[in-house]
């Protein structure tokens, strides 16, 4: 895709506002289509775009293999993490009613906090499966 | 304490998922393995306290998933069957764990040590999910939860052919999977409920036109949850599977994955459908004694003529399950007693047996039975523990093989059908044949070229494997923990049965 200019201008266009549009889906989760994974999924999406037109190699730059394999756990960690918290400040696993002073603000926080880690999940692994297989017969 | 005690239902879970988080984030295998071996024996600790607990004082504990009420929120609900089963597989889990980690560092490849035991403990907490839970959607999560790690593990095998036996696993394992919840979903239809407890009242007054939803559900789950527990017709992802994961991988499947699946198929069977839809509208009962009885002689047969000794030990597995879906099939006090004592000391005996084979596998390297004549000699501890726990298989008087097929026997003459006391007698010499072959190259032949400077495995295995060849000696005498415990949970199934 060296001499492509369209669609490397393109997708240098694209690329910022592909990242807003997954955190926007990321934010509205709550009150509109949308959440975690999908956003998760737009993310990686951006990731898959650029190595498809500028190399794996260069991908790796913005997104190295390590940091990818370290946030699928991650993300796992920030979601039951969250129901421990939940369970040192006295209710059960993944309630969230003692995250602020009022239940609705408080699951509001809670539901926020858990699709976080979704996100860092899917993003990590939908990248992380693209690497793998660009990478086979090498 | 009682901070502790009221979450430790849902602990089983997030225990082994946390271990699972952080192993992930490691690359060395021995860090991995002191993570996953905290974990490992932190679990029967609490599942003890659990089991006491349904045992003594309250018949069931309860707990509220993110605080919502059941039915509308996922309740994790421990009775005594669930507590029985969690004790069986943390336990399984806790015993075995010291003899994974050499065994682990000499037959997976080093970049992947790390990633084994995180998919071990995966495996883990989807097990004891399954155990845990009183909703039947989160029964299906955790059950692909165990079944995806159960086929990375088994893919991580020293030989090529296990990514082959891992794919077979997956496509079977996957359609069981898919039936389970095509059966959910109609029972969804029909009573418009998830939880198990809620389920099973809300059917108690169905409509006679909606018995053909109910009955296609339970066709549905119960074929779903045959697959993976392998009964008999639906076990040929087993052999294959066993026979080239990794030698810990084997261990700890064999004593626990098959064993999880019948509890959910007893508590689908007697808690949600109950013996009125399960036992008298469908043949399940005749269905279950045919399949078991032909599981006992059928693959009992296929383990006499097959060379390698894995593959020997999983067809044996196939026959052992069918003297437990023999008990479940009785449906009666001591039938049922004896099946789920054979929960346990089957759990027991297979698992020494395994670990026996891992442990050859370490020294020798070889499975087939006539590389490893005189293995006896050179390997004396490990294949006399080998011998003990096939002694527990045949059921020698003595051994706990003995204990849960005298009550089979019992059972089988309580319901009236005497002749199969004979049948299982007769499957258990075939046992003695199988087994008496391998004692027969073991001890009674030269040693081979393959094994002459063998030796017994060191202390961290060897541990393990002795302490699980005497506890199917002491299963053998003492019942209480066995049989005992059994009766009481076959009581409680039975009890739900008879409203």
């Amino acid at each position: 895709m060296k001499f492509d200019v369209i669609l490397r201008v393109g997708t240098k266009l694209i690329l910022p506002f592909v990242l807003l549009f997954a955190l926007y889906v990321q934010m509205h989760g709550d009150y509109g289509p949308g959440g975690g994974f999908q956003a998760g999924v737009i993310a990686a999406g951006m990731i898959i775009l650029y190595a498809i037109i500028f190399g794996v190699r260069r991908a790796k730059e913005i997104a190295p293999q390590r940091v990818v394999e370290i946030m699928i756990p991650l993300g796992v960690l920030i979601y039951a993490g969250t129901g421990v918290v939940s369970m040192f400040l006295g209710s059960n696993f993944l309630d969230y009613s003692h995250f602020a002073h009022d239940q609705l603000h408080a699951h509001e926080w809670g539901i926020f906090i858990v699709e976080l880690g979704v996100l860092v999940t899917v993003a990590g692994t939908m990248t992380a499966m693209f690497y793998a297989f660009s990478e086979r017969g090498r | 304490m009682s901070a502790v005690s009221s979450h430790l239902p849902v602990l089983q879970v997030i225990l082994p998922l946390l271990g699972a988080v952080l192993t992930a984030f490691m690359r060395r295998g021995q860090l991995a393995w002191s993570v996953t071996l905290i974990v490992s024996w932190m679990l029967p600790v609490m599942a003890a306290n659990m089991l006491l607990q349904v045992l003594t004082s309250d018949p069931i504990l309860s707990y509220r998933l993110g605080g919502w009420a059941p039915p509308y929120g996922i309740e994790y609900r421990v009775d005594k069957l669930g507590a029985f089963v969690i004790f069986i597989v943390s336990l399984m889990g806790a015993v075995t764990l010291p003899f994974a980690r050499k065994s682990v560092a000499h037959e997976v490849a080093e970049h992947n040590q790390a990633w084994y035991y995180t998919m071990y403990l995966l495996c883990q907490a989807g097990l004891l999910g399954i155990a845990v839970t009183g909703d039947a959607f989160n029964a299906f999560v955790f059950l692909e939860v165990s079944s995806l790690a159960t086929y990375v593990l088994i893919s991580m095998g020293p030989h090529r052919r296990a990514l082959l036996a891992a794919y077979q696993y997956l496509i079977m394992g996957t359609i069981g999977a898919t039936l389970y919840v095509i059966g959910i979903g109609g029972l969804y239809l029909v009573t418009g409920s998830l939880n198990f407890a809620d389920i099973s009242m809300r059917l108690g007054d169905a409509s006679d036109d909606q018995m053909r939803a109910i009955l296609m559900s339970m066709a549905f789950i119960v074929t779903g949850v045959s697959l993976k527990l392998a009964l008999f017709p639906l076990h040929v992802w087993l052999p294959n599977a066993y026979a080239y994961a990794p030698s810990f991988a084997t261990a700890f499947l064999a004593g626990t994955a098959t064993k999880v699946a019948i509890c959910l198929l007893l508590r689908i069977l007697f808690s949600v459908f109950g013996a009125a839809i399960a036992f008298k509208t469908l043949p399940v009962q005749h269905l279950f004694l045919v399949l078991s009885v032909a599981a006992m002689f059928v693959a009992s047969f296929a383990a006499v003529f097959e060379q390698n000794l894995k593959r020997m030990l999983a067809y044996s597995s196939v026959a052992q399950i069918g003297y437990i879906t023999l008990g479940i099939a009785l449906a009666n006090q001591a039938g049922m007693t004896g099946s789920l004592a054979h929960i346990f000391n089957h759990a027991v005996m297979k698992t020494a047996l395994f670990l026996a084979l891992g442990a050859i596998a370490y020294r020798v390297g070889v499975m087939r039975l006539r590389d490893l004549s005189g293995i006896g000699r050179k390997m004396p501890l490990t294949m006399a523990a080998f011998v003990v726990a096939g002694l527990g298989l045949m059921g020698v008087p003595g051994t706990a093989g003995f204990i849960s097929k005298w009550y089979l026997a019992v059972g089988a003459i309580d319901a009236g059908m005497t002749p199969l006391v004979f049948l299982i007698v007769a499957s258990s010499l075939i046992a003695v044949v199988y087994i008496g072959r391998v004692i027969e190259v073991a001890y009674f032949r030269e040693p081979s070229v393959a094994c002459s400077d063998a030796k017994d495995p060191p202390l961290s295995m060897l541990l393990p494997l002795l302490l699980l060849a005497a506890a199917t000696i002491y299963l053998g005498f003492d019942t209480r923990l066995t049989a005992g415990i059994a009766s009481d949970v076959a009581e409680a199934l039975l009890g739900g049965l008879k409203q």
